[in-house]
């Protein structure tokens, strides 16, 4: 008796356990069936002629036409673009690099009067609904004469990048050993010294995850170029598609090409980096 | 250690503060004083950028009062609440599930966690565009799912339709951001201890008990997050609903939101629709006040969710 009760238990599980792994695979399947289809789809697209995106829009390339990429590149002049978004973008992360890993430091290592403060501070930036003052920042930049120039991008892009670098950096640098920097000072090292030398190489989860983060971020950047941009030699990949769809909107092609073009590097770069990503995050930033 | 800490005292002072000097400016300068000042501007009148006579609270008055101002502003803020709703359901729940099978060990998890976050790689303009190539009547994969399923008839153009075209955009946002929604609760599954989870595995729990009295609790701050970050996305979003339906946030207002209504209001020409910098403001600031009001509101409803 006992035993066949156990026998069916066993059982249950067993098949509960199959149906669940069956549901399983099932649910993911379909779930990156609907994040890759569209991705796949562009980038088919962007190596079809007219004829084919119509009559199988689907279907793989048969013939790799690759007229509408060199379409795009050479007559849409879009060399020129992605190298100011390329310009934004790294400007912009070494920006952000640069300016938050100081004054996490300062912040995560010394207690002094306004620490929480500016600390808790930045930690309210991460939930500021920035854009809403817009009106302000593009005056000020007016004033400061750089609209119409990268610089103002560049600026604005940095600064929106602080506080989730601040937070994450602190976070980081906190957990690095104070004798370790301790013995470095008895060797004479100086504070910035001590920064450079023995903190900053320590901190490569962290700074992944912040580069990561932020190139996405601002290599899709719109809103802010739409806002500063008007030159059309000065518009960064984003501005220029918006641009491009406007004009070639029945071109299904070209449009293709456009947007595949725009964002194969981030596409690539993640799924390279994207090992890291995930581990620094999980690596220290949103561990309690 | 008295020695260190004499020398720590002497230099600390001078680069603690060029240490924290440009962070400071940056996020003072372009961040915190813009915000608040763009109260100011929202009490004035002006043309373009310009503000140019002190008027008090007339500008709040007529955005609640007259036309246009009030029809456009009560329309994208209800707009606003339904856009929010459906991504934040769509993403909890899509997300919660996604997370969960992707923190179990089984073949391939690695390929399939990989894969979650790679539309959010990609420029909300351009996940705009794309879906609107998928929605289309040419080339569009879901009219051509719903022919092959015999439901012809319910084909439409979804972006062109008052009734769907918001719900279409919603969609698209959903797809472009669940993969933070994941990644944020497969962090937050990742940090459960081990132990927590031994332990309940000892008492008989297993799978979805597993699930439903160990992992879901333990993701109501996680949801938190999501829920009060999504709120600050979408009432400001601006991308997708540009890309899809222009500047216009057509047809005939059914997508505009109180991003695009802020876009238009403060920065377009009076003839397609531009306010001028005093009501644009008061966009601005009735939309930081709404935000704001909509974070503490979830914060709340979140501490009586846990008490019970």
């Amino acid at each position: 008796m006992f035993e066949n009760i156990k026998r069916m238990k066993k059982q249950d599980l067993r098949i509960t356990g199959l149906v669940s792994k069956i549901l399983l695979y099932v649910i993911l399947i379909i779930h990156s069936f609907i994040v890759l289809f569209p991705i796949y789809m562009m980038i088919a697209g962007s190596l079809k002629d007219r004829k084919e995106i119509f009559y199988s829009p689907y279907k793989f390339p048969v013939n790799f036409r690759i007229e509408n990429l060199i379409d795009v590149i050479i007559r849409g002049n879009i060399g020129r673009n992605f190298f100011n978004s390329l310009l934004i973008t790294t400007s912009a992360v070494i920006i952000i690099l640069l300016v938050s890993s100081l004054i996490s430091y300062a912040l995560a290592k010394y207690e002094f009067k306004l620490n929480k403060l500016i600390y808790y501070s930045f930690v309210i930036g991460l939930f500021l609904p920035i854009r809403l003052g817009s009106i302000n920042i593009v005056k000020n930049l007016i004033d400061l004469g750089l609209y119409d120039n990268l610089a103002s991008v560049i600026i604005i892009n940095a600064t929106l990048g602080l506080p989730l670098a601040v937070f994450i950096l602190t976070d980081f640098i906190r957990m690095v050993p104070e004798e370790l920097s301790n013995s470095a000072r008895i060797d004479g090292c100086s504070e910035p010294g001590i920064f450079l030398k023995i903190v900053l190489p320590l901190l490569k989860p962290a700074v992944i995850t912040i580069v990561l983060f932020n190139t996405i971020r601002i290599w899709n950047d719109f809103w802010w170029s739409l806002l500063l941009i008007r030159d059309k030699n000065l518009r960064p990949i984003t501005l220029a598609v918006s641009k491009y769809f406007g004009e070639h909107v029945a071109d299904y092609g070209k449009i293709f090409s456009v947007l595949t073009i725009s964002s194969m590097p981030l596409i690539i770069i993640y799924l390279i980096l994207s090992r890291f990503y995930i581990r620094g995050l999980t690596g220290g930033a949103f561990k309690e | 250690m008295n020695i260190i800490n004499n020398i720590k005292k002497r230099k600390i002072r001078y680069f603690l503060f060029w240490f924290s000097l440009p962070a400071i400016i940056l996020y003072a300068g372009f961040m915190v004083i813009p915000i608040i000042s763009s109260f100011g501007y929202s009490f004035f009148t002006g043309a373009g950028l310009t503000p140019d006579k002190f008027v008090g609270f007339e500008n709040y008055i007529k955005i609640f009062t007259e036309f246009p101002y009030k029809d456009r502003f009560i329309n994208a803020l209800g707009n606003n609440f339904l856009y929010y709703l459906v991504i934040t359901v769509l993403q909890t729940i899509g997300g919660l599930t996604v997370a969960i099978l992707v923190t179990r060990k089984f073949k391939g998890v690695k390929f399939f966690r990989r894969i979650t976050y790679l539309p959010t790689t990609i420029a909300i303009l351009v996940t705009g565009y794309l879906f609107k190539m998928l929605f289309s009547q040419r080339i569009g994969v879901i009219d051509k799912f719903l022919e092959m399923l015999h439901l012809g008839s319910f084909i439409r153009p979804w972006f062109g339709d008052p009734d769907t075209a918001l719900y279409s955009i919603a969609i698209a946002a959903t797809w472009q951001w669940m993969g933070i929604v994941i990644l944020l609760f497969a962090t937050g599954i990742d940090s459960i201890s081990e132990d927590v989870l031994e332990a309940a595995s000892i008492d008989g729990a297993s799978g979805w008990s597993l699930t439903r009295h160990i992992i879901l609790p333990l993701m109501v701050p996680v949801m938190r997050i999501v829920f009060m970050l999504s709120f600050i996305g979408n009432f400001t979003g601006f991308d997708m609903v540009f890309a899809v339906e222009g500047i216009d946030a057509g047809p005939n207002f059914s997508t505009d939101i109180l991003g695009t209504l802020f876009y238009r209001s403060s920065f377009s020409a009076p003839s397609l629709g531009g306010w001028g910098i005093g009501m644009g403001s008061t966009v601005a600031s009735l939309s930081f006040l709404i935000i704001g009001i909509g974070l503490v509101m979830i914060i709340f409803i979140f501490k009586r969710f846990e008490k019970e």
